[in-house]
């Protein structure tokens, strides 16, 4: 495989956008994305969407967004794998750049959640479920991490307060991020005291509903120019585990999400030590502690020790999170957010955070888990 | 559509049908074109006792569309030592527990299919009466 750099990047405000739709969010960001890389066109538009279909009615997204982006009649198409799509989309890319079919090629991840009504959009996540097994007897997005969080908890004997931290540290984060959906801080207390939605899971462990799109341009050596600010794709993977939670050998191990670690690792030769910065899938504050563990920054079962030891903010210790305020703040447009993970990573690594910068950082970790750890997304970017 | 659907899923709704893998004698629920753990084909279909305990729950406030809130969901631990996901019924949600043992009874899954018509299927309960030994 050859080299692959992202060189452009792009990025909508995250939140609820009545005055755009698909179009005008996928394709924003898309020619965001190559006015950052100087590029005029490129071979290939590969676009994440999870729910186009149910909850906008529309199918063919990557044609609407090649045209609605003046890119006709560029190759374009889907990739849909659930909340991981937008992260599977760039993966599609650098493998088309990577295997050298094209030179240049766009990613763009786009949801546009806030058109359907709640239980619409609450059956519509649900579609990345089991339906004949889990979703068809009532199994919602959020119920589904409220059986893993409880069981979590019975094994560990953690409190649901233990979990404070991550959401915690992804709002203080979200502050200074002008993308960002919720730009307010909260306390450990404000985090203990919120409503719950489906016990134990609180309105604060959750990422909200919303709309945004983000987008790459990635390129091979001979693409790249003396303007651009070149992020190494070092390794790019892609794993599944059983789509039922009831059918994993251990529902609290994401199999998928280690396995792709693990091959990211193997390829980029580097282990979790080496990481600089994790843009990890806190859409809900289990599955950050999952993803932690599957990623090898902690045991089964100690990833509260890690946010008790308040080492996950930007000045480092162990590993900084969600740097630009990760699912929980910046927002979880589900089908984007894979892409905004890669987006914010690369910002980290050309130094171009501003006040969100993680000191010195060189390599980052980004993880995009969809259907409650059936499929991950892995990807190790290097500066 | 759906009404095909839920035909196809009979066994499995109404009897807790899974299988049973003839060469690492492994059973599996939902039933899967090949093994689950040696990969193999040679399955055949394999009733599941239904009896078990609850291994982590729920209560589901905001249902998706088709549901009426709030109800309680549930993995359940078979005897058979796999888990299951199902609604729990004729329980208090304070009154679940994990560990609390639990058996399967046929109820209605969505009180409106998306045609109109009635789903069946399995859902479990706090187990009444412990049985006698016979």
């Amino acid at each position: 495989m050859r080299n692959v750099y992202i060189v452009g990047v792009g990025q909508t405000p995250v939140g609820e956008h009545w005055d755009r739709g698909l179009r005008e969010l996928g394709a924003s960001a898309v020619r965001d994305a190559m006015a950052d890389a100087r590029v005029e066109r490129a071979g290939a538009l590969y676009v994440g969407n999870m729910m186009g279909g149910c909850l906008n009615g529309q199918e063919n997204v990557a044609t609407l967004l090649a045209d609605a982006a003046g890119l006709l009649p560029i190759e374009a198409w889907k990739v849909e794998a659930a909340c991981a799509s937008g992260g599977a989309a760039v993966r599609a890319a650098a493998l088309a750049v990577g295997s050298g079919a094209h030179d240049v090629a766009i990613a763009v991840g786009v949801e546009k959640m806030t058109d359907g009504m709640p239980e619409t959009v609450t059956a519509g996540l649900a579609t990345a479920a089991d339906q004949d097994f889990e979703a068809s007897h009532g199994l919602s997005f959020v119920a589904l991490s409220a059986l893993l969080m409880r069981r979590y908890m019975h094994e560990t004997g953690c409190s649901r307060e233990a979990f404070a931290p991550f959401a915690v540290n992804a709002h203080a984060n979200g502050v200074t991020n002008a993308k960002a959906m919720f730009r307010e801080e909260i306390t450990a207390e404000e985090f203990t005291r919120s409503p719950i939605v489906a016990s134990p899971i609180g309105i604060l462990d959750a990422a909200p509903v919303c709309d945004g799109a983000a987008a790459v341009v990635v390129c091979s050596d001979d693409a790249l120019r003396g303007h651009h600010k070149p992020v190494r794709v070092a390794a790019s993977a892609v794993a599944t585990a059983t789509i039922d939670l009831a059918s994993r050998e251990d529902i609290l191990t994401l199999a998928a999400a280690a396995t792709s670690a693990a091959k990211v690792y193997e390829k980029a030769r580097l282990g979790p030590k080496d990481i600089d910065l994790f843009e990890a899938h806190d859409a809900f504050t289990i599955i950050t502690a999952l993803s932690l563990e599957a990623c090898g920054f902690a045991r089964r079962g100690e990833a509260l020790a890690i946010a008790a030891k308040g080492c996950i903010g930007r000045d480092g210790g162990c590993v900084p999170l969600s740097t630009f305020g990760g699912l929980k703040a910046r927002g979880h447009p589900v089908g984007a957010s894979g892409a905004y993970q890669i987006v914010e990573a690369a910002l980290q690594l050309r130094g171009e955070a501003g006040a969100n910068q993680v000191p010195g950082a060189r390599r980052a970790l980004t993880q995009s888990i969809g259907g409650h750890g059936s499929v991950a997304v892995t990807h190790v970017l290097e500066s | 559509m759906d009404l095909a659907r839920y035909h196809r899923l009979r066994s499995a709704y109404y009897r807790l049908e899974g299988q049973r893998c003839t060469s690492c004698q492994a059973i599996q629920f939902p039933p899967r074109t090949a093994c689950r753990i040696c990969r193999e084909r040679s399955l055949e279909p394999h009733r599941l006792s239904g009896r078990g305990i609850v291994y982590s729950h729920a209560e589901v406030a905001q249902a998706p569309r088709g549901f009426a809130a709030p109800y309680v969901v549930a993995l359940v631990k078979l005897e058979e030592g796999l888990l299951l996901t199902a609604q729990l019924t004729d329980v208090e949600p304070e009154d679940v527990v994990i560990g609390l043992p639990a058996e399967m009874v046929t109820r209605r899954l969505q009180e409106h299919g998306p045609h109109g018509y009635l789903v069946y299927g399995y859902k479990f309960r706090p187990v009444l009466h412990r049985r006698k030994a016979s």
